[in-house]
């Protein structure tokens, strides 16, 4: 059996009709993305950028999984893998699809993707690019329908009145363009297009980063809404962990290309288990100013995926690291149902989450 | 789970409320450039310019009185002649007949208008024979003067040395100089379009040689290929023909900025999100770069376009000047001012000089227009 | 204890004059500065948070001006009095200005890698920097900026002085850029969204830094930021900006525990918590924030607002006046409506 996150893997053991109640829609195992670097005349390859080492993990059908971790850390890397807009250098990414069977879309070629490639869509961060500035929405949101298959025009009509009723837009609204719409509007228009075609698993990248704080939530709301109404699978890639608390119920947190830590999402806040993410939670400014605490600051820069240090990726930021941290990789176990982390010291060390920071 | 669900409307509004707001926000690409082009006053006005240009270049023998190839050595260098607009305080245009004389001390021929001979000039008037746009025969001109001899009789911007009327001669150049260059460009065009576009689609090894071949291709020097060609031409060739061979030839190795402008174009677009949104909905490739990439740099390339055309009469213009383009019998803007090459001729007759106004006016406005239709191409940015 | 404020702004208003139409991006905004303490300007996008601290320093871009208001600079002469300059008044290309700019009133942006010459080792920028407001030798300029560099927390500071800009790291570049606006020992740091680009972590290294080196130095600092949690770390007091007006302000405490405005009352209930319940809802503003050639009549707020008062909110605009003690709001429902 590989390294990794340990996940119940039925197949052997159960027949094929338990097998499709129990399979997650998603499960990553040993994923890599090494990016080349190149110098000099000839491009020769003089180093990687290990941009996602070895992860494994899993999301189970209806539940939103978060990956959380700071700018570099390869979530977004492995978001565009398992979405196949990036090929990965190795691992699997075996994807449940909606007629049962079970995919794994690192390996197949680009052409076998497209019977089930509309089954995995995204959400993407950025509500200005993400649109074709040149399409009214009907366009933008018809276009998936378009390519699978859906040649009458009225019929088309339909639908994207539809979606647009269900991410609460007026439908009389699909003549215009995009640049009549505020960034909320636009972000409900990328979400609409991104339900066209009836997906299972919806990649959200960063979806509200670019947004105004009063109109985020809005657009969490109606993420969570949509996930009851429709049963679908979030993977959500994020950096602010106020956010994630909100839409998540599984977290996984990165940290230079690894996985350090999963868990339920309040079992992660309330007792973390790795002490980067313990930083990164005391680290997220808390908006009342009666929290004014000491904070736990990180000491010195995030490592260098091309040249990272040895041992445990963390050890030179990290207040607990010990001898073994500097010469041994940990790997991911789990210390609690549900919960996985990546830390020699994770059974010994007390670390504080974030209702033992607050007050509430 | 247990928060108190958020009052949610039913809708988020839409931000435009205005009737001028509805107006923009159903506005195509097109609709929101030509609003943005259109604050911009001058390349507005030079578009018109150039236009107008275009219509002497179509009708350029029905605003040319005289035949422009007539010489005859009794009308040598005639310096241009007054319209008189009124006559006794009737409108009644003419000109006055020229008595040519003999200059006792320098012999040579001097011309002086008779005020008691007036010759009035009509529109609309019968002249020389020539074919409209190549295919109807008539001799139908714009302005003349009874009984159709106007060769002799008007000489509105002068003649040059071998007596043939400039006027006439500026407007059959429009034709040449605005039109020659139109093929390099169009093919320069589309293989820019096209190298450019195969260069940043698929990249790799295909990449790596196009930009190669274009880099070697913008180190060959074009004057002495101009001169080399130019030699290698068929002797029975026209001089006309030869020229446009040329332009056609020089456009194989034209095409390179325009490729290297339309490869970046289509690195920055593959990256870009909306196209990756269409790629995970399933659209095709050929319709991912017909709809999402190709309309948004048509309006840059449009721009780069009509940045070129001036590029392409200032040739023609220099190298006729330095007899290495066109030459006589053919009548272009750079053929002349061949005539005006030495300074003794600019001295006694200016009025040789008149073929750089137009060429001035063109390439300006082409500038303006270009400028214009660059700042307007993005209506997005 | 009580302290005088160091800068004074009262209505201003700074509009931007573009082809399309008027861009009232701040339109009668008044606060004060008190000395030695952090005012946090927070709001969200178009509220006229930046182009307030542009117009404190006279950097506004063309097509925009002050078209209004006063922005007083109180200094302390050397006979123990006060002298104020109305920096609304200046020439913006004067030479009184640029002596404030980078001298008395020095400017931290969001993006460090653009505020810096990728042509020129950091040294070299904060060096000229020194000389063009102290008449000091260049020995002497680059002893302070390596001194200076060691106080922003940048490691091995003789070394890192030669380096390019490229060569350094986000955060340590905002330490570089905070470097740099220390150079010439600023009475009012303009910190515009100084961790909005940076990652969490790194953020809080420089929140940090800020306030150690506000304790240091006494010098006032006007924090401008769409983050809550950043203003409920550093400010002292916070001005609520919405579409260019101030809407409420007040010291830290009552903002964020007795909120009087409707709309930071919305707000604080809309920014997701990392206290909150997993999964859970959030209540919402409803609608968009609207287009800035597009401003609601009346209070600027009253389209989204849920306590609006028809027939009187659409209508007038609210003034801001005081409510309590040390708290601002501009609200009908706190105050009656002037004639």
């Amino acid at each position: 059996m590989c390294r990794g996150e340990p996940v119940a893997r039925p197949q052997c053991l159960y027949d094929g009709v338990i097998m499709r109640m129990v399979v997650p829609i998603l499960e990553v195992r040993n994923l890599r993305r090494f990016f080349p670097i190149r110098k000099g005349l000839l491009r020769r390859i003089v180093g990687q950028v290990r941009a996602v080492d070895d992860i494994s993990f899993h999301i189970n059908r209806g539940e939103t999984l978060s990956l959380v971790g700071e700018s570099g850390c390869g979530k977004t890397t492995t978001a565009r893998c398992i979405l196949r807009a990036l090929k990965p250098t190795a691992g699997q990414v075996r994807f449940q699809t909606a007629a049962g069977a079970v995919v794994d879309t690192a390996s197949l070629p680009k052409t076998a993707l497209k019977p089930f490639r509309h089954q995995m869509q995204m959400i993407f961060q950025d509500p200005f690019s993400s649109l074709n500035p040149r399409m009214t929405v009907f366009d933008i949101i018809a276009e998936p329908l378009l390519a699978s298959g859906m040649k009458d025009r009225d019929e088309r009509r339909r639908r994207v009145e539809n979606l647009l009723e269900r991410v609460r837009l007026r439908p009389e609204f699909m003549g215009r363009f995009p640049h009549a719409f505020s960034g909320g509007q636009r972000q409900r228009i990328g979400i609409a297009r991104a339900l066209a075609l009836n997906p299972s698993l919806i990649v959200a990248d960063e979806p509200v980063s670019a947004l105004d704080v009063s109109v985020q939530a809005q657009i969490l709301n109606l993420m969570l809404d949509l996930q009851d109404d429709l049963g679908l699978t979030y993977l959500f890639v994020a950096h602010d962990l106020s956010v994630v608390k909100h839409i998540s119920n599984r977290v996984a947190v990165m940290y230079v290309g690894k996985i350090v830590e999963i868990a339920e999402t309040k079992q992660l806040f309330n007792a973390p288990s790795h002490p980067y993410t313990e930083a990164l939670l005391s680290a997220v400014p808390k908006p009342d100013p009666r929290l004014r605490s000491e904070r736990i600051v990180l000491k010195g820069e995030v490592a260098d995926p091309a040249q990272p240090p040895s041992g445990c990726y963390f050890h030179p930021r990290c207040a607990y690291a010990i001898d073994r941290c500097r010469t041994e990789t940990p790997p991911l176990e789990q210390i609690r149902p549900g919960q996985v982390v990546a830390c020699h010291r994770a059974r010994e060390i007390d670390l504080k989450g974030v209702q033992a920071q607050g007050t509430v | 789970m247990s928060a108190p669900p958020a009052a949610s409307p039913a809708f988020d509004e839409a931000l435009a409320t205005t009737a001028a707001e509805e107006r923009v926000s159903v506005a195509t690409q097109w609709q929101l450039m030509w609003w943005r082009f259109r604050k911009h006053r001058l390349a507005l006005f030079s578009g018109i310019v150039i236009a107008a240009f275009y219509l002497v270049a179509i009708f350029a023998d029905f605003l040319a009185y005289a035949d422009p190839h007539k010489t005859e050595a009794f009308r040598s260098l005639i310096a241009p002649q007054p319209i008189h607009f009124f006559d006794e305080g009737r409108f009644s245009p003419h000109v006055f007949a020229l008595i040519g004389k003999r200059d006792p001390r320098t012999f040579k021929r001097v011309y002086e208008p008779d005020p008691e001979q007036k010759i009035p000039l009509r529109l609309f008037a019968r002249g020389y024979q020539y074919k409209f746009l190549g295919l109807i025969p008539t001799n139908l001109h714009l302005i003349g003067v009874d009984g159709g001899n106007a060769e002799e009789l008007i000489f509105l911007l002068g003649t040059d040395q071998l007596g043939r009327d400039l006027w006439s001669r500026l407007m059959i150049a429009c034709r040449l100089s605005l039109t020659i260059g139109l093929a390099g460009v169009t093919l320069s065009l589309v293989l820019g379009v096209l190298l450019g576009g195969i260069s940043g689609l698929y990249g790799g090894a295909i990449d790596t040689l196009i930009q190669r071949v274009i880099e070697i291709l913008r180190s060959i020097p074009t004057i002495p290929l101009w001169m080399g060609l130019a030699a290698a031409m068929p002797r029975d060739w026209g001089v006309v023909q030869v020229y446009f061979a040329i332009t056609v030839i020089l456009s194989l190795i034209g095409w390179t900025d325009l490729a290297r402008v339309v490869r970046g174009r289509f690195l920055a677009l593959r990256e870009e999100d909306f196209v990756l949104a269409a790629e995970l909905a399933g659209v095709g490739q050929m319709r991912i770069i017909l709809r999402h990439m190709a309309p948004s740099f048509l309006s840059h390339i449009i721009a780069a376009t009509t940045l070129a055309l001036p590029n392409m009469i200032i040739s023609e213009t220099a190298l006729s000047f330095l007899g290495l383009g066109l030459r006589p019998p053919a009548v272009s803007w750079g053929v002349l001012l061949q005539d005006a090459q030495n300074i003794q001729t600019v001295a006694i007759s200016p009025w040789l000089l008149s073929a750089a106004v137009p060429v001035i006016i063109v390439i300006l406005a082409f500038n303006f227009l270009g400028d214009g239709l660059r700042d307007a191409a993005d209506p997005y940015g | 204890m009580t302290n005088a404020p160091i800068l004074t702004v009262d209505n201003l208003k700074s509009y931007f004059f573009t082809d399309e139409g008027t861009v009232k991006a701040v339109d009668g905004a008044s606060f004060a500065v008190p000395a030695g303490k952090t005012v946090g300007i927070v709001g969200e996008s178009g509220c006229g948070k930046s182009v307030t601290a542009l117009s404190i320093l006279r950097i506004i871009q063309r097509p925009g001006r002050i078209v209004d208001g006063e922005i007083m600079l109180r200094r302390a002469d050397g006979a123990g009095k006060t002298d104020e300059l109305d920096l609304a008044q200046l020439d913006p290309e004067g030479g009184e200005i640029r002596a404030i700019r980078g001298g008395e009133i020095a400017l931290v942006f969001q993006e460090p890698m653009t505020s810096f010459s990728p042509h020129y080792t950091i040294g070299n920028q904060i060096i000229e920097t020194i000389q063009l407001h102290q008449d000091i030798s260049k020995a002497e300029a680059r002893n302070r900026t390596i001194e200076l560099l060691r106080m922003v927390g940048i490691p091995r500071p003789e070394r890192r002085i030669d380096e390019y800009p490229f060569e350094l790291s986000g955060g340590l570049r905002q330490r570089v850029m905070i470097a740099m606006a220390l150079s010439c020992n600023p009475r009012i740091l303009i910190a515009d969204e100084p961790t909005t680009a940076l990652d969490v972590t790194t953020q809080a290294q420089i929140l940090d830094l800020l306030r150690e080196i506000q304790e240091r130095t006494r010098m006032s600092v006007i924090i401008i930021t769409h983050d809550m949690g950043v203003i409920a770390e550093m400010a002292d007091d916070v001005i609520v900006m919405y579409l260019g007006r101030v809407v409420e302000s007040g010291p830290v405490d009552d903002i964020f525990h007795q909120p009087k405005h409707p709309y930071t009352q919305a707000l604080l209930r809309s920014i997701p918590s990392i206290f909150a319940e997993p999964r859970s809802k959030l209540p919402t503003i409803a609608g968009s924030i609207p287009h800035p050639h597009n401003r609601p009549s009346g209070c600027p707020f009253h389209p989204r607002c849920s306590e609006r008062i028809a027939g009187l909110c659409e209508v007038h605009a609210p003034r801001l006046l005081p409510i309590g003690e040390r708290q601002m709001a501009s609200c009908f429902l706190y105050h009656e409506p002037d004639n």
